[in-house]
């Protein structure tokens, strides 16, 4: 086996894997906070909506669960463009991400807000709290820190999904690495450095995520024990 | 129907077999590969500890497309002919074996410690204590999530579009080529996925709450 890694393409292709990992990023960032809101909006609906909330938001959560990202992102970006409503592709990239995220962390959040113990409804209605009250400051903190991990992961696994974008000419770091490939025909070794990049880039998000819940969890930063 | 042949759903079935192929290719070898990190995974040595660690922290941590592409370029280099659906049953057995392994190592070690325990008392070797004891009780509570990640990976083959391996979601976009009814096609992509892994869902929740009972 005598194969010679040629890795000269990383310096004639500087700006292109830089522009890559940018926009990798930027759909990322610009996906979670919708995504993690429009999850805890359907958990809060699947758990205490009316009825017909709860059916919706079900038959929501498993078509989206039940279904590739990429089926969902081509029936959105072709879809909508047969109807007249050109919304170019980063944006359909943008909302097939957030629609997906929100489907799974909904079931997240729910799990989280199902975890919270009794005592504390209790507690804070002995405090006279109202409903919305309750929910701001007993429910959503401590759902949110019970399942903050699983989130991360989630993110984490949104942020790699975020490859296959490049189907619908969104060009993020594996769509430049396919136009490497294709102009210096060196496959495996841009495809090694793309996945080194995203290892990466995904510690860097997790580090990212961690120290926000860092931030956000007072409680966690303060004690430092699990709740 | 639709403004979509007969025979243009037929093209969308045979997509549909080869997904449900690269599937099962995926899940055995994803359990060929994925038991032994999982048992690497609670192994005491550290050596094999780090490795199966360090193996799967890659795998997690790097796009399934990419792993497709990676593995498609460099089977090509050793000069063999690549067929892409070699490569991606090679791709799918890297990623489910690195997710199946760390849902094994869960399940291995949610099983009581006081069971090792009664196992040595009762001078079974650590073999024996495994087979007998451990492996019986683990692989009931391995079901559900097994069940449930075999959803991911029907959902996942379907990126090896990326290298034009024809699966379902290959034949879906050559149609929506061919004849410009996205909403029927990909209604229609999307409700075989749907058709298939939705069963998986429901069985996998369904057998999850009948081993919560019998715990409770």
């Amino acid at each position: 086996m005598d194969y010679v890694f040629d890795f000269s393409f990383l310096e004639s292709f500087r700006s292109e894997i830089i522009s890559g990992v940018r926009l990798t990023i930027l759909l990322t960032v610009v996906s979670i906070l919708p995504g993690f809101a429009l999850g805890t909006a359907c958990a809060v609906g699947r758990l205490y909506g009316p009825r017909w909330l709860q059916t919706a938001v079900t038959i929501y959560i498993e078509a989206i669960r039940n279904t590739p990202l990429i089926i969902q992102v081509f029936w959105l970006f072709f879809g909508l463009a047969v109807l007249g409503a050109r919304i170019g592709p980063f944006n359909a990239a943008v909302i097939a991400l957030v629609i997906n995220t929100g489907a799974y962390s909904a079931e997240i959040m729910r799990a989280g807000f199902q975890a919270i113990p009794k005592g504390q409804l209790e507690a804070a209605n002995c405090l006279a709290m109202t409903r919305r009250q309750i929910f701001w400051s007993i429910q959503l903190p401590q759902a949110a820190e019970l399942v903050y991990p699983a989130l991360v992961s989630q993110f984490i696994l949104m942020m790699l999904a975020t490859s296959i974008m490049s189907q619908i000419s969104v060009e993020e770091l594996t769509g430049v690495g396919y136009q490497v490939q294709s102009i210096t025909f060196r496959g495996f070794d841009v495809y090694l450095v793309i996945a080194v990049l995203y290892l990466a880039l995904a510690t860097m998000l997790r580090l990212c995520l961690h120290g926000a819940a860092q931030l956000a969890f007072t409680r966690l930063r303060k004690l430092r024990t699990p709740l | 129907m639709l403004g979509v042949s007969i025979d243009q759903y037929g093209f969308l079935v045979q997509g549909a077999f080869w997904t449900i192929v690269l599937s099962l290719m995926g899940f055995v070898g994803g359990t060929i590969v994925g038991l032994p990190v999982a048992l690497a995974r609670i192994s005491r040595g550290w050596f094999l500890c780090r490795v199966s660690s360090a193996y799967v922290q890659f795998v997690q941590g790097i796009p399934l497309p990419v792993i497709m592409f990676v593995v498609y370029f460099g089977v090509s280099i050793y000069g063999f002919d690549v067929n892409a659906l070699v490569a991606a049953a090679i791709a799918m057995t890297l990623y489910s074996s690195a997710y199946l392994g760390e849902i094994w190592k869960g399940c291995i070690q949610a099983v009581p410690k006081t069971q090792w325990e009664a196992g040595e008392c009762l001078a079974l070797t650590s073999v024996q204590r495994f087979i007998y004891v451990i492996l019986p009780q683990a692989l009931r509570i391995a079901v559900p999530p097994t069940v449930g990640f075999l959803v991911q990976i029907v959902k996942n083959t379907s990126y090896s579009v990326v290298i034009g391996f024809f699966d379902l979601t290959y034949s879906a976009k050559i149609l929506n080529n061919a004849t410009f009814k996205p909403f029927v096609i990909f209604t229609a992509a999307a409700l075989i996925y749907f058709a298939i892994c939705f069963p998986l869902s429901r069985y996998a929740r369904r057998f999850e709450l009948r081993l919560h009972r019998r715990n409770a």
